[in-house]
């Protein structure tokens, strides 16, 4: 019988996760300081590696890119009730549709490639969805459990065309040739050279710009059309919605479509962006970091890309530290980045109970 | 007016329970304001209110659900803090809630001897939970079968294994909220019956209540809350119905509903044989007929799952039929129109039982909400979009025509009163002129004000030729309401008249499942 939680809305946007972000610092501190390093100075390369060169930033923001699609593809299913834990899965397709594109249609000039190439890549990831949330609709199979399967399907299905079918002949690595140039989606770099302004060279590109334009989308569709209102409506309440005549089933499907056309597009960033090949394990876990930022920005477009970002300074910065700091390992920064983890998703009630109370004590006062 | 509570001093002994200056706020909310509340041992002493007048926060003190701001709480007039459940058990404080709080696959014995084990090992307690279940069923008549599976068990016999918890962990003071809810005439009245005698064998009774009926048979003295507010404590016997709803809501209300004869119309709606099974198989609605015309209001009685919600959900379109015929003025609805939505574009219009999981979507701002089962309509559209600007426009004008309060369309749904929500669910409902109306419990949780309102928005619907499907666990509103009432028990009708033409005893008797002849 515990009253539900109520606060600000600023609270819960802004101070509830940015306390989970500080109170994640002191205890990766605590760890830093206990295989004896400075904590202070680890935290200062960590953020002066993420955010204080151009090419920091940019790395910062390429990693961002990851994390934006696969978030917003959490976030759409979440709104619908839908746990998608598939984004890994959809992100790994996303590169097989990106790269027979890129393969096969190569003959095509750049500013058709491009467009094509990141369809294909949607397309596929929302296939690769469609399989789980058509089992969920009709079947009720349980889509934590299938995505999880489809995870380990599309990496092993991956592995197989690369090995026996895709794969670059006469080659021992496993991966496909290089892209035309005119697959490439152009860095960040490359166009402010064009115009005329040097900026550090870096793997950001264009699909950042497509990233942002997704989270802003993705805002209309959920809050400003009728099937974001009927997709909210499944998520909040099935039973509303089976009063409205909504169909859930179709619900269903329609926002997995877009979840996992959403999480392919990371092979537009990853594979025609950065590795103009398609390659083992290009998606490196950001499907699951998806998970983890969608829930610390609250599975609002605008939280996510800020969410997203953290996530690039953490990956960033880890890099550097690890670098800089060599009993500092890459492990480390995954501790640090389960920290965040935990204490944003796992224990938000942490921060929000306490502060609901404060809250209401002020009102008392008042 | 004979407000206030008896004076300091008086000659009796300490009261059983004495509540001094309670105050509790949550956030802006300020539910309970410095209530004095003073329980004579040994009687039956009512609590009435509207919705969110204050008695649930109030018995969640005394429960130790929360803790009070300010203010004391005194057990035989011994100064207690209650800062949980059990604290107050300790206390000898017993509650019996609205919803029971009973393991259904466990038998009574377990139930009782729930969190009172008495060790690791579970014979000697339960050898003691047996003794105290024997005794209790001599001294008070409270007779059960220790080893019955509670889930099998009929809802008075739940509610009595409720009542045993509390009398085996040797509750004085017995708080039951809203006991009656969930049962027939019959059980409620046996109920009263073994309330008095707990009271006359020195337990004190408080009943939280919202039927004045209920408060003007059984309680000896009767508190009024209003806001916050304890307005009066009277003695039962010095006041009256509409006395006490007078306090309750600071204005007169009428608590009949005025309406003249029903000028019946051609038949709207036509349910023949209709058989209705759920996901389990088990038949929910069994071999159902009846019509209702345009113009009338034709009540559903019955107690709460005895196939009423399925029946209106199956009319509704929510549901699968399995067997039978509906027809809607002159179209049998078939497989493919079983739809919510197409139904709704026939003019078959659903206020639901559940606003809360059903009519509202409780985390949406109000005017989306207010739009629930509609938002494919053209007045909403803009190109591709919703129209934000049409839908908050529109729920505006409801809002205003309707009296919800706040008039604020942004509103999270979850914030207004339950009166209120009804009062946003009709609006939508009967403002695209329906042909048929399907209503269930219309005024559950709603506020007396706002009951007096709806009631007379459904008459005069029924005067404007509506033909109105009336589900309702609330006898006293079929009766106020309906033209002619369709009794339901175990599924199945067991009996039609018209309300002018029957009185409480005998629809008791149908909703008991006693036969139509028998009755």
């Amino acid at each position: 019988m515990s009253a539900p939680i109520e606060v600000p809305r600023w609270v819960d946007l802004a101070l509830v996760p940015a306390l989970a972000v500080v109170a994640a610092f002191l205890v990766a501190g605590l760890v830093v300081l206990a295989i004896g390093e400075n904590p202070l100075s680890a935290t200062l390369i960590l953020l002066r590696g993420a955010l204080g060169s151009g090419e920091g930033l940019g790395f910062t923001l390429y990693y961002a890119t990851n994390f934006i699609f696969t978030g917003l593809a959490v976030a759409v299913a979440f709104h619908a009730g839908l746990f998608n834990i598939g984004g890994e899965g959809q992100a790994t397709l996303g590169g097989l549709g990106a790269a027979l594109v890129c393969l096969r249609l190569d003959f095509l000039p750049a500013w058709a490639l491009v467009p094509l190439g990141a369809l294909s890549a949607a397309a596929f990831g929302a296939a690769w969805a469609f399989i789980p949330a058509w089992l969920q609709a009709r079947r009720g199979s349980h889509i934590v459990i299938t995505t999880i399967m489809f995870n380990m399907l599309a990496s092993a299905l991956l592995v197989y065309l690369l090995v026996n079918v895709m794969g670059k002949p006469g080659s021992m690595s496993v991966e496909t040739r290089v892209f035309a140039p005119a697959a490439h989606v152009p860095f960040v770099h490359e166009l402010a050279a064009q115009f005329g302004v040097p900026i550090p060279a870096s793997p950001l590109n264009l699909s950042f710009v497509l990233a942002l334009a997704m989270a802003a989308l993705m805002w209309v569709v959920l809050w400003r059309t009728r099937l974001g209102y009927a997709i909210r409506t499944v998520g909040a309440s099935p039973t509303a919605a089976a009063y409205a005549g909504i169909s859930n089933t179709r619900v269903i499907v329609v926002a997995m479509l877009i979840s996992g056309g959403l999480a392919g597009l990371v092979a537009v960033n990853e594979i025609m962006g950065v590795q103009e090949r398609l390659l083992l394990e290009f998606t490196s876990g950001a499907g699951f970091i998806g998970i983890a930022v969608a829930l610390m920005g609250r599975s609002h477009p605008f939280g996510i890309v800020l969410a997203s970002i953290l996530f690039g300074v953490l990956y960033q910065g880890g890099t550097e530290l690890a670098f800089d700091m060599p009993s500092i390992t890459r492990d480390m920064v995954v501790t640090i980045s389960g920290l965040v983890i935990l204490f944003a998703g796992a224990l938000d009630g942490l921060f929000r109970r306490p502060l609901a109370a404060a809250f209401a004590g002020r009102g008392k006062g008042a | 007016m004979s407000a206030g509570g008896e004076g300091a001093g008086s000659p009796e002994p300490a009261p059983s329970l004495e509540l001094v200056g309670i105050d509790k706020r949550f956030g802006e909310v300020h539910a309970n304001k410095a209530v004095d509340l003073v329980v004579r041992r040994g009687s039956i002493h009512g609590i009435v209110g509207e919705n969110g007048a204050g008695k649930s926060t109030l018995m969640s003190i005394v429960y130790g659900f929360y803790e009070a701001d300010a203010g004391e709480i005194r057990v035989n007039g011994r100064p207690v803090r209650i800062r949980a459940p059990r604290e107050a058990i300790a206390a000898g404080i017993g509650m019996v809630h609205q919803h029971f709080m009973l393991v259904e696959p466990l038998s009574v014995l377990d139930n009782v001897m729930l969190g009172a084990e008495g060790g690791a090992l579970l014979r000697a307690g339960a050898r003691k939970a047996r003794a105290e279940l024997e005794r209790l069923s001599t001294e008070y008549g409270l007779a059960i079968d220790p080893d019955a599976i509670v889930g099998d068990l009929p809802v008075g016999l739940q509610q009595r294994v409720e009542l045993l918890k509390a009398l085996v962990r040797g509750a004085d003071i017995l708080v039951l909220d809203e006991p009656t809810a969930v049962l027939t005439p019959e059980e409620a009245d046996h109920l009263f019956r073994l309330l008095r005698v707990l009271a006359s064998e020195g337990k004190t009774v408080i009943l939280i209540t919202h039927k004045l009926r209920e408060i003007m048979a059984v309680t000896s003295r009767v508190s009024v809350m209003r806001r916050g507010e304890m307005v009066a404590t009277l003695d039962t016997a010095d006041t009256s119905p509409g006395q006490l709803a007078e306090l309750m809501v600071g204005r007169r209300v009428l608590l009949r509903v005025e309406k003249g004869p029903a000028r019946l119309g051609a038949l709207r709606l036509q349910v023949q044989n209709l058989t209705v099974v759920d996901a389990k198989g088990t038949p929910r609605v069994r071999d159902v007929s009846f019509g209702v015309h345009a113009g009338e209001i034709v009540g559903v009685a019955g107690i709460s799952g005895n196939g009423q919600s399925e029946l209106l959900e199956a009319l509704a379109g929510m549901r699968p039929i399995a067997g039978g015929r509906i027809t809607l003025g002159s179209t049998e609805i078939g497989p493919e129109l079983r739809d919510p939505h197409v139904l709704r574009r026939r003019g078959l219009l659903h206020v639901p039982e559940d606003r809360l999981r059903m009519g509202l979507v409780p985390p949406f701002e109000a005017c989306e909400s207010a739009i629930l089962g509609f938002h494919e309509e053209e007045r909403y559209r803009a190109g591709p979009l919703l129209s934000r600007d049409a839908v908050i426009e529109d729920t505006r004008e409801k809002m205003e025509s309707y009296d919800v309060r706040p008039p604020a369309p942004l509103l999270r749904t979850s914030k207004f009163s339950g009166g209120n929500q009804q009062k946003l669910v009709l609006a939508r409902e009967i403002e695209r002129s329906p042909k048929v109306l399907l209503v269930g419990q219309p005024t559950r949780g709603v506020d007396i004000g706002a009951i007096e309102f709806i009631h007379r928005r459904l008459v005069a619907l029924r005067d404007a030729g509506v033909a109105i499907l009336l589900v309702s666990v609330e006898l006293d509103e079929i009766m106020g309401l309906a033209d002619r009432v369709v009794v339901m028990c175990g599924g199945r009708v067991t009996g039609e008249r018209l309300t002018s033409e029957t009185d409480e005893r005998e629809l008791g008797l149908l909703m008991a499942g006693v036969s139509e002849q028998a009755a």
